[in-house]
């Protein structure tokens, strides 16, 4: 049970890391990273470093992610308007060029 | 005079019949109000010196050759990791070469001699507190070039950012739920952060769990009352008097380790929470530099200051 378990976590770290280095938006990559934090910190805790595990918890996935979204604001890689006129269209189709 | 030449239809056709060697530069171009050849002299300072097609293969060929190697690097470095991976030793291994004298010495006697229950802390705040003194003034390195680039002393302290922001505190959703999580976050912290010589956790995790609450009190409420909360000078104090704490007590501790003089902090017993020498008070300087550097790097992105 615990062996197959670690095995769905070992994969999808991978699956996540790659999927950070080859997606094309910046914003979809951070919030892949962040996904990527999280397993992470649930490996910690599987090898039996609960400090790292809340450290990389807090770190990782909280303030990393909130500061990258912050730079991308300010260097507009994310569009307000562009977010929001997608959040009204379908979800598959409405991502138009709000990250060039 | 146009502003923009190259978006000309007529300069755009020229430029096809200069690029296929039809016309050169020197014919005499009648234009009534354009200057198209003042525009195309600009062109050819840029030109390539060779034809254009033997320049388009150049880029081609070269951004192949460029796609091959980086291929190759990947592939190398990619196995290099792998075998590495595949050469460690097994996880609990007691044969592992990082199973010496040195652990054995921090986990029979660490508790001991440090008065920590948690080895790590115990490690990491009294064996090699050097360490992470280096590694706070790292973060308030990081703070201060920030501050730095954010050009926060100076005449233009007060540049203006234009840019609207998301305001978060719009969202319904993101209001309600952090309104009810900001005081456990903020609580958890603590916790960590006064019991980390008893439990998994201690200074850098506490926080950075601080600092994320803090972040989200300033999302959730605005930045304008969290620098009322927080001003920037409490922020300046809170650091500089946690450092400084830091490097007395350690000079203290090192000084009297190494001389054999009496050592005046009781280690009280271990498992209270009074317990541990410098170590808890230690975890709370480390706590409050890495809240307040975490909360300064929001403030700062987000604001442009403290």
């Amino acid at each position: 049970m615990i062996t197959a378990f670690r095995i769905i976590l070992l994969a999808s770290l991978v699956i996540c890391a790659i999927g950070t280095a080859i997606v094309k938006k910046p914003m979809h990559a951070i919030i892949i990273y962040m996904a990527y934090s999280v397993i992470m910190s649930i490996i910690w805790v599987l090898l039996e470093s609960p400090d790292l595990a809340i450290t990389e918890a807090a770190v990782g996935a909280g303030v990393t992610g909130i500061l990258f979204f912050l730079t991308l604001h300010r260097i507009n890689l994310i569009d307000k308007d562009a977010e929001h006129d997608s959040r009204k269209e379908d979800e598959g189709e409405g991502e138009s060029d709000h990250a060039r | 005079m146009r502003d923009k030449p190259m978006i000309d239809p007529e300069f755009s056709s020229i430029w096809t019949l200069w690029k296929n060697g039809q016309i050169d530069l020197t014919t005499p171009l009648r234009s009534p109000g354009h200057q198209p050849l003042q525009a195309l002299k600009e062109v050819e300072k840029y030109r390539p010196r060779h034809s254009w097609e033997a320049y388009s293969q150049y880029v081609r060929k070269s951004t192949l050759l460029y796609k091959i190697a980086a291929t190759i690097l990947c592939c190398i470095f990619i196995t290099l990791m792998l075998l590495t991976v595949a050469n460690l030793p097994r996880y609990g291994d007691p044969n592992a070469p990082t199973i010496n004298e040195v652990s054995e010495r921090y986990i029979e006697e660490g508790t001991e001699e440090t008065g920590a229950v948690n080895t790590v802390a115990g490690m990491i705040l009294d064996y090699r507190a050097f360490d992470t003194l280096g590694e706070s003034f790292v973060l308030f390195t990081a703070v201060c070039s920030v501050a730095v680039l954010m050009n926060l002393s100076g005449k233009r302290q007060h540049i203006k950012h234009t840019k609207e922001l998301i305001n978060y505190a719009d969202d319904m959703i993101v209001r309600g739920v952090c309104r009810l999580l900001v005081p456990v976050i903020l609580l958890f912290g603590i916790y960590i952060l006064l019991n980390g010589h008893l439990s998994p956790g201690g200074g850098f995790s506490g926080g950075a769990v601080l600092g994320a609450g803090l972040i989200i009190y300033s999302m959730v409420w605005g930045e304008e009352k969290a620098s009322r909360v927080f001003p920037a000078k409490l922020v300046r104090l809170v650091v500089f008097c946690s450092l400084a704490f830091y490097c007395l007590a350690k000079s203290y501790s090192f000084y009297t380790g190494a001389n054999h003089l009496p050592f005046l902090i009781p280690e009280g017993a271990p498992g209270h929470i009074l317990s541990g020498g410098l170590i808890m008070p230690l975890n709370v300087a480390v706590g409050f530099v890495v809240c307040f550097t975490m909360y300064s790097f929001y403030m700062f992105f987000r604001r442009g200051r403290l």
